[in-house]
């Protein structure tokens, strides 16, 4: 221990003697380190936000939609006919076990007004599951209850993009908006989501009970007064989605007399499954600029080896001396592996601070979101001490096994 | 006394490509303990390569070489690495002292690779400075020294770890005459007082006849060995110089 104690101070003196050339060197190792550290970290960043977003539309989300049918030959297009129903929605909530909930949703254009301002938004027609299933909260007020769907309540709550356009930074709640002739007293305001992963404005909208938004401001359809836009589920876990899809497939087909060979009058999405491709290939993006980085971190160690046989060359002399005066193998192995250690830990750790600093500097000024992790960070520490000993390996090993003789005569 | 090397039929053979060049061709001797011994010879008559056999830094070919009773021949490289750190110091014609580095520090080099806790080193480094004169003047880095002086310490060096033989080669080589006198004197107050077995390579009769005994080498044999009934005394040889050049003995 106290020879290891010995090395070390040697090495660091060595270090100190030539000051520059060991910064330059470390340079290496700092730039390859802070390399790794903010490339993974806008990696992990754009994979966190993505999860953000997957987060923001809801948990096990599936969707239902109206499919296409065929009358005597035509195809027509998804959505065209009103195939899904209130009824199909409560069948499915009751009869699916995979499924937590089904909410029933109509959807349509309005402009919407409140004093001297108007906007134009969608309305969505929802019950009160809706706000479990795409996990909304109320910023302020209440959400509508059941009572108020089966009484046709001419009750709204507004997204935080439809209230700062009509009130600005007061409080609707309370207040009376009028759409399509109609007043309603604003409920409340729904708490922030932002972007959906295709990059929507998941707040410029304004739920209404499911009965109200038909028979007063969508208008039902005539064919079906009870169709609705699209059924919205949630499965009971995330496990359970996939079940959940066939269960539903089954009772749909079953409900809409659909014979085996006919093609589904609906379409079944699931969102999650669509967005955690896109999480996948974030994931492939850091992997991938965490790989560039850790090679200009090799090139870092192999400028440590470059040196560290400088070194020994130029030292040749004084390694004669110390294996004359009894220092054994691997007190010399020691010595310049120390020394090659050392330059690529200092490196690590002021890499470490050069690689968080970009990062900082990338989010403020890129507006991207970077992520350090202690993992990311811990790992690059460790890498570039392996980097120290696999590259100052083969210079040490040099020193130490020079003839003692030879190495005195070196000029 | 117990000779403390003996040499038998000694042997060194290079191969510089295909030719074996014969270098030591059969060489027996012993050295007794506490003995002062000059080895002389040209350039090329192998006294450099005998030297490094008894430093244990390199081995023979063929014969037997035990220093202190003990056979080197298969010893590993390591195990000779302990033998020069513990029995033998040397001392060398370029001094070879580590730049930048302070007096003390380099006498204490030996003994970094010991086991001597830090204070016992430092304190060995400052006693043998000491020893050739030099105290106060641990904290000077070689550039800040003279060539007496750089050699001085790497005397000290050689001695800080209590070696049985101290092995000099050419050590007044690189220094003027009245400098050279001084090392001897140093040379024959550590043979005297401590005991320590002197070996000195060089080529000058003048240093050679400070010694007990010469070893005369011609073309890789043993020529002639002389004990020298009345060896010089260096430190009155000092006193009687004139006194031309006053050295500054007290640290800047």
């Amino acid at each position: 221990m106290k020879k290891t104690a010995a090395s070390i101070r040697i090495a660091l003196r060595a270090l100190k003697v030539n000051r520059l050339r060991s910064a330059l060197t470390m340079l290496g190792i700092i730039i390859g380190v802070a390399a790794v550290i903010a490339m993974v970290g806008v990696g992990a960043g754009a994979t966190a936000r993505i999860q953000e977003q997957i987060q923001s539309i809801g948990s096990n989300l599936i969707i239902l939609l109206p499919g296409s049918v065929s009358t005597n030959g035509v195809r027509l297009g998804s959505g065209a006919v009103a195939t899904l129903t209130e009824d199909d929605a409560k069948a499915i909530e009751a009869e699916c076990p995979s499924v937590a909930l089904a909410a029933p949703t109509v959807r349509g254009g309005v402009q919407v007004v409140y004093g001297n301002n108007n906007w134009a938004t969608n309305v969505q027609g929802v019950t009160p599951e809706y706000i479990t299933i795409r996990d909304y909260t109320m910023l302020s007020g209440e959400f509508f209850t059941a009572q108020d769907v089966d009484a046709a309540a001419k009750t709204a709550v507004l997204g935080e993009t439809v209230a700062q356009n009509l009130f600005g930074d007061s409080d609707p709640t309370g207040q009376v908006v009028i759409i399509k002739n109609v007043p309603f007293t604003v409920a409340g305001v729904l708490t922030p989501k932002g972007q959906s992963p295709t990059g929507q404005d998941q707040d410029d909208v304004i739920l209404l009970p499911i009965s109200t938004a038909m028979q007063k401001v969508l208008g039902a359809n005539k064919a079906n007064a009870k169709a609705v836009g699209a059924i919205m589920v949630q499965a009971i876990s995330p496990q359970a989605m996939d079940q959940a899809i066939q269960e539903m497939e089954a009772l749909l087909r079953e409900r809409h007399k659909i014979l085996p060979g006919q093609d589904d009058d609906f379409t079944i999405r699931n969102l999650t499954e669509v967005f955690e491709a896109q999480e996948t290939s974030a994931q492939v993006m850091s992997i991938l600029l965490g790989a560039i980085a850790s090679v200009s971190l090799i090139v870092g160690g192999i400028g440590i080896m470059n040196i560290m046989l400088v070194s020994v060359t130029e030292r040749t002399r004084e390694i004669g001396l110390r294996q004359a005066v009894g220092a054994k193998t691997g007190d010399i192995l020691l010595q310049f592996l120390v020394e090659a250690v050392t330059l690529a830990l200092l490196g690590g750790i002021i890499g470490i601070f050069v690689g968080m600093t970009a990062s900082l500097l990338i989010s403020r000024f890129a507006q991207w979101t970077t992520q350090l992790s202690p993992l990311s960070i811990l790992l690059a520490f460790l890498f570039s001490a392996l980097v120290g000993v696999f590259f100052g390996y083969y210079p040490a090993r040099k020193a130490a096994f020079l003839d003692p003789i030879e190495a005195l005569r070196y000029e | 006394m117990a000779p403390v090397i003996e040499i038998e039929d000694l042997v060194k053979d290079y191969r510089l490509g295909e030719v074996p060049v014969h270098v030591l061709k059969g060489i027996s001797f012993d050295i007794e303990g506490g003995d002062f011994v000059a080895i002389m010879g040209p350039s090329g008559s192998g006294k450099s390569t005998l030297m490094n056999i008894l430093g244990c830094l390199d081995k023979p070919t063929s014969g037997v070489y035990r220093l202190d009773g003990v056979s080197v021949a298969h010893l590993s490289r390591d195990q000779l690495a302990e033998i020069r750190n513990r029995k033998v110091g040397f001392v060398f014609q370029q001094f070879n002292l580590l730049a930048r580095t302070s007096a003390a520090e380099n006498v204490e080099l030996p003994l970094l690779y010991t086991d001597i806790p830090a204070h016992e080193r430092h304190e060995r480094a400052r006693k043998a400075l000491l020893a050739v004169g030099l105290g106060g003047w641990e904290d000077h880095q070689p550039s800040q020294l003279s060539g007496g002086q750089q050699q001085r310490v790497a005397i000290a060096r050689s001695l800080v770890n209590s070696p049985r033989i101290i092995l000099a080669d050419e050590p007044t080589g690189a220094l003027d005459s009245r400098t050279s006198l001084e090392i001897m004197a140093i040379f024959q107050r550590l043979n005297r007082e401590e005991g320590i077995t002197m070996i000195v390579v060089t080529h000058d009769p003048d240093i050679a006849s400070y010694s007990n005994r010469n070893i005369h080498f011609k073309d890789g044999r043993l020529k002639r060995d002389v004990r020298l009934a009345q060896p010089r005394d260096a430190h009155r040889d000092l006193a009687d110089l004139p006194a031309d050049r006053q050295e500054e003995e007290s640290p800047a």
